[in-house]
């Protein structure tokens, strides 16, 4: 744009790329990881650790791949999604490499019959693999609009993942794992969560008009017609049966929210939330009365200290809320706390409890403030979104991100009944890392076409000839 | 370790993760897009740093630009009865309005004009405003085809703009206002 001078313009702003703005950022992500890291072994071993070299170039040369295929393939992304996650990728790594350097729980391995293997170099691993599936995604998916056209083939997928876990024999009281001998296991729920996203916004794009204004009015409500009622039966049905059959609350509350939430968003109707939670709040007392395992967690929500001994679903509940307890507003410090003593799942489902105790309320909110983050970025993406599936997508993507952090730390701070999900990025475990990176992946992808500057009005205006007014 | 290195990198540590925090929001707020007003150096305020002042999202047509600084400013102008703002009332810019800080006011379809008509019948330069010596506002057509109108005259050379006399370009019509 040139100007002259002594002149005003105005012109509609286009986003700045920022890539210089992210790639600053993503190296203060890097440096934090690595400060909790020399940290640690400070506070343990009293020297820096060993590995510290080794850990903080990889952790780099992961997040500089990441950018530089931003940079080339989505010009105008959102600068903030990229570093929030790495952060959190790399705290999660130090929190599972502070747990790998706990005596308690390769004992309790020992005790178990298991042979102690350190999960760092796995999470490592993982999250190795979680940053080129997001580069996969970055390069490959050049338009997020061309998933719209697998809206169904997407649902038949997500079914299929969804159902598959239960012809696999169930781990640790849930059957949310398909074994691949030989390849090690895969928790298909975390990849259906995108899957479904993506059927439910091309779903709700083309029916959001029938469900939004076919209504009647009562008492203030909207209620819909009968035959509109039918995909939110069907979902809520999916997800029962998904609770009673592979007893995962998690996946089945992750699933009817976010279906809820897209609802919500695609016809502005409030009664879809009331009916939403009246609907969730019948599936889950329902399956509740009859499902021993979904009772134990109830049982171990309520009373977490009462069932001392007897039950290690509640023992585990009630060792992280003294973590949380003993961590007070400071914390304890990197590797000073007791939270090993949570024992099984410490370094995946009670991961937060690690940050409770070592990094103290302060640590929590600044945590949870960064999946906060992630979440605004996501719906500030749907907001500037032009396409109403790109929209839907990522207001799914970012609803169903949202509640999943919620489910977690919901579940292991004691407000609401443990669940068994995966803390984003943060938690142990390949399936939640690698879909979590393709899910921001997508995020990026939707958010580089908003933001991207609108192509250039052809044929310019200078050039068209004049019209000549004929009197 | 001693104890007190613990106690400051634990807490620097905290201290490091929330200013992470706070860096990223306000990298969020730098990032909000709407309209971009650019601002070169007018003659009189003295002001010759760009301002970059961004309104939320407002539709292209209704865009409005305040003046800077309200009071203090206009009290410089002196000239009692002077223009102070330039206003769209016709035409696809209806409501816009451009404030008069002494800037020469270019009009016409290219879009490096100040005002970027979007009007079959004007041409890329069509006309622009600008105050004389005196601090009258002047109009003058630069050449166009289908002419500029102040009134219902047309103009051949600069002239004067009485305070709300209609300038008429294209499709387009817009008057000082006081």
């Amino acid at each position: 744009m040139s100007h002259t001078s002594n002149t005003t313009t105005i012109s509609t702003a286009g986003a700045p790329s920022r890539r210089n703005t992210e790639l600053a950022l993503l190296a203060f992500a890097v440096i934090i990881p690595c400060f909790a890291y020399a940290n640690v072994g400070l506070a343990l071993h009293g020297e820096m650790p060993s590995g510290m070299l080794g850990y903080g170039i990889g952790l780099g040369l992961l997040a500089g791949v990441g950018h530089l295929v931003v940079r080339k393939f989505a010009k105008y992304a959102d600068p903030l999604l990229l570093p929030l996650a790495a952060l959190l990728n790399g705290i999660g790594l130090v929190l599972i490499w502070r747990l790998d350097q706990s005596p308690r729980l390769a004992q309790l391995a020992k005790n178990q019959g298991f042979k102690f293997v350190p999960s760092a170099p796995n999470q490592m691993l993982y999250s190795a693999l979680g940053i080129g599936l997001f580069v996969a995604v970055v390069i490959f998916l050049k338009d997020h609009r061309i998933l719209q056209r697998y809206t169904y083939i997407s649902m038949a997928v997500a079914l299929g993942l969804l159902i598959a876990p239960m012809f696999f024999p169930a781990k640790f009281g849930a059957r949310i794992w398909i074994t691949l001998p030989g390849l090690g296991s895969l928790q298909p729920g975390e990849f259906a969560k995108i899957v479904l996203s993506i059927f439910f916004a091309g779903y709700l794009m083309v029916k959001r008009d029938a469900l939004a204004l076919a209504s009647r009015r009562f008492m203030g409500m909207y209620l819909p017609r009968g035959r509109d009622l039918g995909p939110i039966l069907a979902v809520w049905a999916l997800s029962i049966l998904v609770l009673v059959f592979e007893t995962d609350l998690g996946t089945s509350l992750l699933f009817f929210g976010m279906f809820v939430v897209m609802l919500y968003v695609a016809t502005e109707r409030t009664s879809w939330i009331v009916f939403g939670l009246l609907m969730s709040a019948v599936g889950a007392v329902g399956v509740a009365s009859f499902e021993a395992h979904v009772q134990a967690r109830v049982n171990a929500w309520l009373d977490p200290f009462g069932g001392w001994g007897k039950s290690a679903a509640s023992e585990q509940i009630s060792q992280a809320l003294m973590s949380f307890g003993s961590g007070g507003v400071f914390g304890a410090g990197w590797g000073q706390g007791y939270s090993d003593l949570i024992g099984f799942a410490a370094n995946s489902d009670f991961i937060l409890g690690t940050v409770g105790e070592e990094l103290g309320l302060a640590g929590v909110m600044a945590i949870l403030l960064i999946y906060g983050l992630i979440v605004e970025r996501g719906v500030r993406t749907a907001l500037a979104a032009r396409d109403p599936f790109g929209k839907l997508l990522a207001c799914g993507l970012s609803g169903a991100f949202a509640i999943q952090v919620f489910v977690v730390a919901g579940g292991v701070m004691g407000l609401i009944p443990l669940t068994g999900m995966t803390m984003p990025f943060m938690a142990y475990g390949g399936s939640s890392v690698l879909a979590n990176w393709a899910l921001v992946a997508i995020l990026i992808k939707i958010s580089d076409t908003a933001r991207r500057p609108a192509p250039a009005p052809a044929p310019s205006p200078d050039a068209e000839m004049t019209q000549v007014v004929r009197p | 370790m001693s104890e007190l290195t613990l106690t400051v990198m634990r807490l620097g540590f905290l201290a490091v993760l929330w200013l992470f925090v706070i860096v990223a929001v306000q990298v969020i707020r730098s990032d909000l897009f709407g309209t971009r007003v650019t601002q070169r150096g007018s003659r009189r305020g003295g002001e010759t740093r760009p301002q970059r002042a961004q309104a939320q999202a407002a539709p292209p047509q209704q865009r409005q630009q305040q003046p800077a600084a309200g009071g203090g400013r206009r009290a410089e102008r002196g000239r009692r009865g002077a223009p102070t703002k330039l206003v769209v009332s016709e035409g696809s810019l209806t409501g816009t309005t451009v404030a008069l800080q002494g800037q020469t006011i270019s009009l016409g379809r290219a879009h490096d004009s100040t005002i970027v008509l979007d009007d079959d019948y004007a041409s890329s330069r069509h006309a622009r405003i600008y105050p004389d010596r005196d601090g009258q506002w002047i109009v003058e057509d630069l050449g166009s085809t289908n002419g500029t109108y102040l009134d219902r005259t047309r103009l051949t050379t600069p002239t004067p703009i009485p305070l709300g006399a209609p300038i008429r370009i294209g499709k387009t019509v817009i008057e000082l206002r006081k």
